[in-house]
């Protein structure tokens, strides 16, 4: 089974703001960006599957020109907050990477 | 002032003044001959306690060397240096210690210039009063709604400006400007919109594009600066360091990092949208950018950012690699959490036992991720331990992560009998973290005019 891992050029994640947390997954070809975006992979439901926060949450948009599709979602401990693990927000989007692909 | 010109010619110095910048891209710079220069020198990546404690994220030699490259470059060709978000939380301290810095450089180099300073930090009063007018509003539901105890317990706010005090500042004639806290974009977008005759989508996605200097590059191999050439409705980007290359690709998805939205961008006068944006080529080197718009805001809101005190912390570091244990992990914590508390109590009593905050952070387990961590149930060969105690003093702090310590270490699991040592620790040392801040606020304030919440004040040095 394919993996989102599978087909991007790179995924980030970073602070947005102390309060937010963004995902930038991010395509080289038409092709590639085309079937994960139609796929429906980085869809609510997968999101709230994978990081348990609530759909109303869940910010998910594509962009064409960039062959990017950014998730975006609140941060559940803000930047730094008392058991912040990721200051920056950094290594937030590992989980991601194994999405699997139909 | 309302002079149109062809082209405006920006120069970015880099991401964050004191991050550095290659001294050659700005001397190629300037033979593209730029009409300003600036620097964003503010970040909350550092986290709250550079705007809690009002010291400064990047340390005075680095900040020192990127502002004195740019004072001397910027009095040579006679145009204005604008720096913004002084000392990375931008309140007034921080401009202040800037402004130092600029005198002392000013002073070693012979330098004479007009300089402005632009005062973000926001009187508690003031906000107190505007929250009773019902015109503070919050955010996102991650924070505390507003109120006077929320306002009390910030160390420092400070209001992120637009480009309105920038304007302000350009049109009272300033040579170089030392901003407080400010939207990154409002940096950039300050000089062409006092200039005119530019479009605002334009102007404002090119500074978006020219806070984070060098890191739209496809090839981001060290920390440079940025050049854009501004057009009536168009923008050419183009890093000055010839080992660096910017695509339509690497310039499109820059201007979505950091933003929650992937082109819409809030400001205090309006949003950027950069969702009719295209990107190609312009010869081997630049990138040509057009088509983003500016939507101005039926009401102008300032972002507030505010640091609170949390408390003292101190962490010791461990690891487990016992299968009995690991297998049992989270109840073991539990236990010792409970044991701990107990102990607490002992030594210190009942009010102190309950004002202490302890935390297990288990690396191999969900150290990195927390609460986002999908797969808790993984079982690790073994696991790094980082003990965390949060009390309201320093000593307590280190007195409560000791009693911690000492119980954890030779807690036993019933499987075993007798006495065992359940912790690897590579040294006994408990360590002091000091003051540890949040960021407290996110919140609007809607101002009457924009002019009440920043104070402009001019020097000549």
């Amino acid at each position: 089974m394919a993996m989102l891992k599978d087909y991007v050029r790179s995924i980030r994640s970073k602070n947005a703001g102390p309060f937010w947390l963004t995902f930038d997954v991010m395509f080289d070809d038409d092709d590639a960006y085309r079937k994960v975006r139609d796929a429906g992979v980085l869809s609510t439901d997968r999101i709230q599957q994978v990081y348990g926060v609530a759909a109303d949450d869940i910010q998910i948009v594509s962009v064409d020109a960039a062959r990017a599709i950014k998730v975006s979602i609140p941060r559940p401990l803000s930047q730094g907050a008392l058991d912040d693990g990721d200051v920056l927000g950094g290594q937030q989007y590992a989980p991601l990477l194994t999405l699997e692909i139909d | 002032m309302t002079t149109t010109t062809d082209e405006i010619r920006i120069f970015s110095a880099t991401g964050m003044l004191g991050a550095g910048f290659r001294e050659s891209s700005l001397e190629r710079a300037l033979t593209w001959d730029p009409h300003v220069l600036g620097c964003d020198a503010g970040s909350t990546d550092g986290g709250a306690l550079a705007l809690g404690t009002a010291t400064p994220h990047h340390s005075r030699p680095t900040t020192e060397r990127d502002l004195r490259l740019l004072l001397r470059a910027g009095r040579a060709a006679k145009i204005p240096v604008i720096i913004g978000s002084a000392g990375s939380g931008g309140c007034d301290d921080h401009v202040e210690w800037m402004l130092d810095i600029v005198r002392d450089i000013a002073r070693d180099e012979d330098l004479s210039f007009r300089l402005a300073a632009i005062y973000t930090e926001q009187s508690k009063d003031y906000l107190k009063e505007r929250l009773d007018a019902g015109q503070i509003r919050r955010l996102s539901s991650n924070v505390d709604e507003m109120s006077t105890e929320l306002i009390d317990r910030a160390t420092h706010i400070v209001g992120a400006a637009g480009i309105e005090p920038y304007v302000e500042a350009l049109e009272g004639g300033a040579d170089v400007i030392i901003g407080g806290r400010s939207t990154d974009t409002a940096i950039f977008a300050s000089f062409p919109s006092w200039r005119g005759g530019f479009d605002e989508g334009a102007i404002w996605h090119a500074a978006k594009i020219l806070e984070c200097g060098a890191a739209c590059a496809e090839n981001r191999l060290f920390g440079d600066a940025m050049f854009c050439r501004l057009r009536p409705d168009h923008f050419l980007i183009e890093p000055p360091a010839s080992e660096l290359r910017v695509t339509p690709t690497s310039v499109a998805s820059h201007s979505f990092y950091e933003t929650v939205h992937p082109y819409l961008m809030p400001e205090p006068s309006g949003t950027i949208d950069m969702g009719g944006a295209s990107y190609t080529m312009d010869g081997d080197r630049a990138v040509r950018v057009e088509g983003s718009a500016f939507h101005p805001a039926d009401e102008y809101t300032i972002k507030l950012e505010g640091a609170e005190l949390v408390g003292y912390q101190s962490f010791a570091i461990g690891g487990i690699r016992d299968p009995v244990i690991i297998a049992q992990i989270r109840p073991y914590l539990t236990e010792a959490a409970a044991r701990s508390k107990q102990r607490v109590q002992e030594i210190l009593g009942t009010e102190i036992a309950q004002a202490y905050h302890l935390n297990f952070r288990l690396y191999g387990i969900d150290g990195v991720m927390g609460p986002l961590e999908p797969e808790k149930d993984t079982v690790p060969k073994e696991i790094g331990v980082l003990i965390e105690v949060t009390a309201p003093t320093q000593d307590l702090a280190n007195e409560i992560l000791r009693a911690v310590r000492k119980g954890l270490m030779h807690q036993s699991v019933k499987e075993y009998s007798g006495s065992i040592t359940s912790l690897a620790f590579p040294t006994s040392a408990e360590y002091n973290r000091g003051a540890i801040y949040r960021f407290s606020l996110n919140h609007v304030v809607h101002p009457e005019k924009p002019e009440d919440m920043f104070r402009l004040n001019y020097e000549t040095v």
